[in-house]
């Protein structure tokens, strides 16, 4: 069982959130090449170890926040907010 | 390769059988090879056994960095179909089947082919009208599919809660009746002994570390026992496509996650069919030793943990229970993890990466099992002709680019969606 950091409310069992992925993804500007287009919508590092991620605390206080996680494990390395909003690439 | 027969069975009986020959070498890695299959699972060794039955290339290795077998050809649920609805999807997994029902002959080694049918219960109007459209279209493709009745599920199927008050009501069932189970690791096992037998050099715990690249081809791999040449490199490692393509400087448009199965303790035979029911993300059959064989969903996050953890273990269980309540007695036995490479619509890429010599089979969401014997064929023709057969000619990974996604749920690019 995992039990998940949630920034605003604490470590809470892991049946309270929903998975929401990569979150090292940056949606690319609107006159980006459609080959950027392609790379955010398709392709993903996938490590094997350490990886950032999204969860949703759905059952919780509703919130969008980011945990890094070690892949090979489950183990927890750590979560945090994700505001400030993330600038887009230039 | 000696052959299995009644004969050989009688001999070795009277003998005590203590003079059986060993199933295949264990050869040491030679200096070159034509090709270097990477992945000693079913897809691997299937690879290089239609390398070398069909297209006479048998200077080839299959490089395994475990034993065989001991990946995911290991941990499935052993469930072999064809019931999809997608032109590509349903040419390609028949072929798969037709090669299924008589592997056992091909190969030698019994596999234990066991058309037993594979059921998808209905637990709606909305899904009886989805079941009814995939039967037709598998039927237009040639496949056998047959709708039953809550009725005729109900005789058929005697333990299953058919009850109008059941928590989730069974309102019909389409019906695959070529489908069933096939012994998992015996794939693993006739595969390579019927390549080994005509020279293809199977290499265990040999791992590979890197990919050789020169002037934009591949010209070798190294690997845990040394530098081996080659020009052509099959890819088939199951769960760890993005690390290996990654080797060669290729990224691939999946994500890697956790899918878990479980049996429970040996029973008497209860149960001749495979049923399965997406309402409540349930699947189950019974081994032959006995055992009620059963999985659900992903565990819904990346993962090479090759585990899971308790609240799927719990759904599982639970669905189990609410369509066959008399199963509440047993007790669980076993669970295991296995990792599933997940594409971004559902369906495997098998065909040509950008690098020239590099091919790949992968990215089988969880239906990589079935798919063994076409995987194989095709994968081979493709590596030997360096064209696409037209039978996975529509799963490359070109296709997320170009718009041709070959997304059978309608899911979106959500790979634990699939």
């Amino acid at each position: 069982m995992m039990l998940i950091p949630c920034p605003y409310c604490g470590p809470r069992n892991q049946i309270e959130f929903t998975y929401g992925g990569d979150a090292t993804l940056r949606r690319p500007a609107p006159d980006a090449p459609e080959s950027a287009w392609v790379d955010y919508v398709y392709l993903r590092d996938n490590p094997c170890g350490p990886h950032d991620e999204l969860w949703y605390h759905g059952a919780g206080c509703r919130s969008w926040f980011k945990v890094r996680r070690d892949t090979r494990t489950h183990q927890i390395l750590e979560s945090a907010t994700i505001d400030p909003p993330q600038p887009a690439d230039p | 390769m000696k052959r299995y027969s009644i004969f050989s069975l009688v001999g070795n009986a009277l003998s005590g059988h203590q003079n059986w020959p060993l199933a295949w070498r264990n050869p040491s890695p030679k200096k070159q090879y034509d090709v270097v299959i990477i992945g000693g699972g079913g897809h691997g060794l299937a690879t290089a056994y239609y390398l070398a039955k069909e297209h006479g290339l048998r200077n080839v290795a299959v490089l395994e960095k475990g034993w065989l077998g001991g990946g995911n050809t290991g941990r499935n649920t052993t469930i072999v179909r064809s019931n999809y609805h997608l032109d590509p999807n349903a040419h390609f997994y028949d072929l798969s089947l037709k090669l299924w029902e008589r592997l056992s002959q091909a190969l030698n080694f019994n596999v234990m082919y066991s058309a037993r049918g594979v059921l998808n219960l209905v637990h709606t109007p909305a899904e009886i009208d989805a079941a009814m459209r995939r039967g037709n279209a598998m039927r237009l493709n040639g496949i056998d599919a047959q709708f039953l009745s809550r009725e005729e599920i109900a005789t058929r199927i005697p333990n299953l809660d058919c009850s109008p008050n059941a928590r989730f009501p069974i309102v019909g069932g389409l019906l695959q009746p070529r489908g069933g189970t096939v012994r998992h690791d015996a794939v693993a096992w006739g595969y390579a002994r019927a390549a080994d037998s005509l020279g293809v050099d199977i290499i265990q715990r040999c791992e590979v570390t890197g990919i050789r690249i020169e002037r934009k081809a591949v010209s070798g791999v190294q690997t845990t026992l040394g530098d081996i040449g080659t020009s052509k490199i099959g890819i088939a490692v199951a769960g760890h496509s993005s690390q290996v393509a990654a080797m060669a400087g290729v990224k691939l448009p999946i994500e890697s996650h956790v899918l878990q199965a479980m049996v429970s303790e040996p029973v008497k035979p209860v149960l001749d069919t495979v049923v399965t029911s997406g309402a409540v993300h349930f699947y189950i059959s019974q081994s032959d030793k006995g055992e009620l064989v059963m999985g659900g969903d992903l565990d819904f996050y990346n993962s090479y943990a090759q585990r899971g953890n308790l609240p799927m273990i719990e759904n599982v269980v639970s669905g189990c229970l609410a369509l066959f309540p008399s199963f509440g007695r047993l007790r669980l036995m076993r669970t295991w993890g296995g990792i599933m490479d997940m594409t971004m619509d559902g369906s495997p890429i098998i065909g040509k990466l950008p690098v020239s010599g590099l091919y790949m089979t992968g990215g089988w969401c969880y239906g990589g099992f079935k798919a063994t014997p076409a995987s194989g064929y095709v994968h081979a023709w493709t590596i030997a002709r360096d064209e696409p057969h037209p039978l996975n000619a529509a799963f490359t990974l070109e296709r997320f680019g170009e718009g041709r996604t070959i997304d059978e749920k309608g899911a979106g690019p959500y790979p634990w969606a699939h």
